[in-house]
């Protein structure tokens, strides 16, 4: 089952590089990977969306907390939560396909931040269904590159994973 | 207010610390250090001739004291030999600090001489690496890399020292930390009261108990609370591999030890158990067998500090997260209270039918005669000439299970060998730091010819330092337990698992300065040992030729459960 692990973590060279190897090293998948400072710049926010067995992600939660530089961390998928992914998207425009673009993005309330002659270039945020929803309804062949950010996720409510 | 150089302030932590001998090797980007250590009288310094072996003393120091060992090395090849030794302490949980030489700071990343990504390479097998970025941190980075390697479950810790961080004419405020804050690494202090009453309950209730003892009591020093509770109840106990010693291995309470290579009772009353008390174990794949076919009948309570060794292999009914000293101090006095009355009759049926297993195995083996001498005869002699109280070492293979199933450890801390990693070349050097830090103890390797020359460079350090311990070498002449699987799973087909060209083990070790002794003929055994272990102040390498054809039994049949067993080249369970 998919996991979202959101993990605040000392804001130290060497931190991020630990939890990536602790995946690569315990045969764990990492689908998507965020990190940025957090208000408070000793700390980062790491998301991490994952998936395996109950029994793996109990491993991969336990694991995490062991990391010295792991401050805290929480599976935002066993509660409420809000997720967004952030998405760029270079596509080809030209004639008719120019006004089908700019309605299928209104649908998805995205916005073209850049034009020229031939590309439109589109963001898109939401959750991961509907950014891969968005590639899959523009016509084929169309897409010239796609950029994604990853998941970011916080819990719904007064819940919040803080010092 | 005190001023120190980078160097000085280790050297002056070491002191305050408490660090009387630390192991190394040294080399450019550690000069400083080295230079430190040659200007004051606190801390000795063992030179060694493989950063490896540096590892393994301190490894040695560590299983037998429960103290963090303390290494020091250069960069780059300093630093890598190291590798092994770092991961072995990993694997069984053993506190230790290694000082890591580094190129200076502003060469970083510029793949100067020797430069190495210690922090990178290090990574998988620590239990924390930390890098010093300014010489004013050392003191509190090396007090937290002590307060870490020591504390909750153990481990080695490597610190990266940049060379301009040890600089002679840079000098700053040193003050010895009393204290770590570090508000992202709390161990637990204590188990879950909750827990420990249902453990307690379910353990008084049971018909057909046992008690499944790791290195985690050895580790945690809750030996004596662990032979406590077992005596208490009157209860079976077992011990891993990395246990033996935590309960007395001669008492009747004793199965001994459990998995790949336990005795025929203990896995087969752990098979047919109704509960499984498992303290400071971690189910390992060598205990275990196949996971699904273990333990069926039994519900398991698992007591341990790291919250991931629960249900990690095996799925528990109760666990208890804390220190096994703590748990098993809270569960004796719950004992006393409970209301529940063990149920005798079943107790002293569950004990029938384990002294009947008892008697299937027990340990037999074919007998020497005067020209095949038995490897479990060797240990049985040695046992029999330390009487049964020396330290034992082991390297990895056959004769490191033949130490374990036949010198009946009866006390904690005296059985040190490199479990989980199984490195063979541990032996020797984690003799060494033993016999350093325990003069007046008898201590003994018991090696093959394969693992001895792993690191046998070490009998010039042990010259050097005056290390009189006893090598006891099991020859084969053959990678023996290499060439056992092969007769078992291979045909026989030896590929590469034979020791061609041995050294004259007697001249060599003549040529390091020490005492070689050979026995070939079964009523030489006990007097050569005699003599050799009255030797006290010589290093004795007794060479002793051993059938090579002998297999290890029991040895649990892969994929299957606890109880499936070859008991000998023709009989299986
Ligand atoms: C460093 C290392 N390399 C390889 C192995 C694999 N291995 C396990 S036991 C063994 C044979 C050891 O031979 P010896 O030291 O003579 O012991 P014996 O089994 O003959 O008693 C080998 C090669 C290992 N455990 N460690
Ligand atoms: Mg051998």
């Amino acid at each position: 089952m998919r996991r979202i692990i959101s993990v605040l973590l000392e804001n130290e060279p060497g931190a991020l590089s630990r939890v990536v190897g602790l995946f690569s090293q315990r045969n764990y998948n990492i689908e998507t990977l965020t990190v940025a400072p957090t208000e408070d710049e000793s700390l980062s926010r790491l998301t991490v969306t994952t998936s395996g067995s109950d029994k793996v992600i109990e491993q991969i939660t336990k694991q995490l907390n062991k990391l010295i530089e792991v401050v805290k961390l929480v599976d935002l998928t066993e509660g409420a939560h809000i997720e967004r992914e952030l998405m760029l998207v270079k596509v080809k425009a030209t004639g008719s396909q120019r006004a089908e673009i700019t309605r299928t993005v209104d649908i998805f309330r995205g916005q073209v931040v850049d034009v020229n002659s031939s590309v439109y270039t589109v963001q898109v945020t939401g959750n991961s269904d509907k950014l891969d929803a968005f590639i899959r309804s523009v016509s084929e062949g169309s897409v010239l590159e796609v950029v994604r950010s990853g998941v970011s996720g916080i819990a719904r409510g007064e819940k919040v994973l803080s010092l | 207010m005190e001023l120190l150089s980078g160097a000085d302030m280790i050297t002056r932590f070491l002191k305050d610390e408490g660090v009387e001998n630390i192991y190394g090797y040294p080399g450019g980007a550690a000069l400083h250090i080295y230079d430190a250590l040659f200007r004051q009288d606190h801390v000795k310094h063992i030179l060694v001739r493989h950063e490896q072996a540096a590892v393994h003393m301190a490894d040695g120091y560590a299983r037998a004291t429960g103290k963090a060992g303390v290494v020091l090395v250069t960069s780059g090849p300093g630093a890598t030999n190291t590798i092994t030794g770092i991961a072995t302490a990993f694997t069984d949980s053993i506190p230790m600090v290694v000082l890591c030489g580094q190129v200076p700071s502003v060469l970083i990343g510029e793949d100067a001489f020797q430069e190495t990504d210690m922090m990178g390479v290090s990574r998988p097998v620590v239990k924390h690496n930390m890098a010093i970025r300014h010489p004013s941190e050392i003191p509190d980075v090396l007090k937290k890399a002590f307060y870490i390697a020591q504390s909750g479950r153990p481990g080695p810790v490597v610190v990266d020292i940049p060379k301009d961080m040890t600089a002679p004419n840079e000098r700053f405020e040193y003050v010895y930390p009393k204290k770590v804050k570090l508000r992202s690494y709390a161990p637990p202090v204590r188990g879950h009261s909750g827990q420990i009453r249902k453990a307690v309950d379910m353990l008084m209730s049971a018909k057909r108990p046992i008690i499944y003892a790791g290195g985690g009591v050895i580790i945690g020093g809750a030996s004596k609370l662990l032979t406590e509770l077992v005596d208490r109840l009157n209860y079976p106990v077992t011990q891993t591999l990395m246990g033996l010693g935590c309960y007395p291995g001669t008492a009747k309470r004793s199965v001994g030890m459990l998995g790949m290579h336990g005795t025929y009772e203990a896995n087969e009353a752990m098979h047919h158990s109704d509960l499984v008390l498992a303290v400071g174990a971690r189910f390992d794949d060598r205990v275990t067998n196949a996971t699904d076919k273990f333990c069926p009948g039994a519900r398991i309570i698992h007591i341990d500090i790291d919250p991931a060794n629960i249900s990690k292999t095996v799925g528990v009914d109760v666990p208890i997260v804390g220190p096994v000293d703590s748990v098993l101090t809270d569960m004796l006095a719950l004992v006393e209270e409970s209301e529940i009355e063990i149920d005798q009759a079943a107790l002293d049926a569950w004990w029938k039918k384990i002294e009947g297993w008892r008697t299937v195995h027990g340990g037999r083996y074919e007998p020497s005669t005067q020209d095949s001498i038995k490897p479990q005869h060797v240990i049985e002699t040695l046992h029999k000439v330390t009487k049964g109280d020396a330290f034992v070492t082991s390297d990895v293979g056959q004769h490191q299970m033949y130490a374990a199933q036949y010198y009946k450890f009866d006390k904690p801390n005296r059985w040190i060998n490199s479990g989980g990693l199984g490195t063979m070349g541990f032996g020797l050097p984690a003799a060494m730091g033993i016999k350093l830090n325990f003069p007046e103890a008898e201590v003994v390797c018991v090696t093959g010819e394969g693992s001895i020359q792993m690191n046998i460079q070490e009998l010039s350090t042990c010259n050097q330092y005056n290390l009189p311990l006893k090598v006891l070498l099991l020859n084969n002449e053959a990678l023996g337990m290499v060439k056992q699987w092969q007769d078992m799973n291979y045909e026989s087909r030896h590929s590469y698992s034979y020791m061609d060209s041995l050294p004259d083990f007697t001249k060599l070790v003549e040529s390091y300065g020490h005492v070689g002794m050979t026995v070939n003929k079964l009523d030489e055994l006990e007097s050569t040992l005699e003599k050799a272990f009255a030797m006290k102040d010589r290093l004795v390498f007794i060479n002793v030729y051993v059938d090579p054809k002998e297999h290890v039994y029991p040895m649990q049949i892969a994929r299957g459960s606890m109880n499936d067993m070859w008991l000998s080249k023709t009989e299986r369970t």
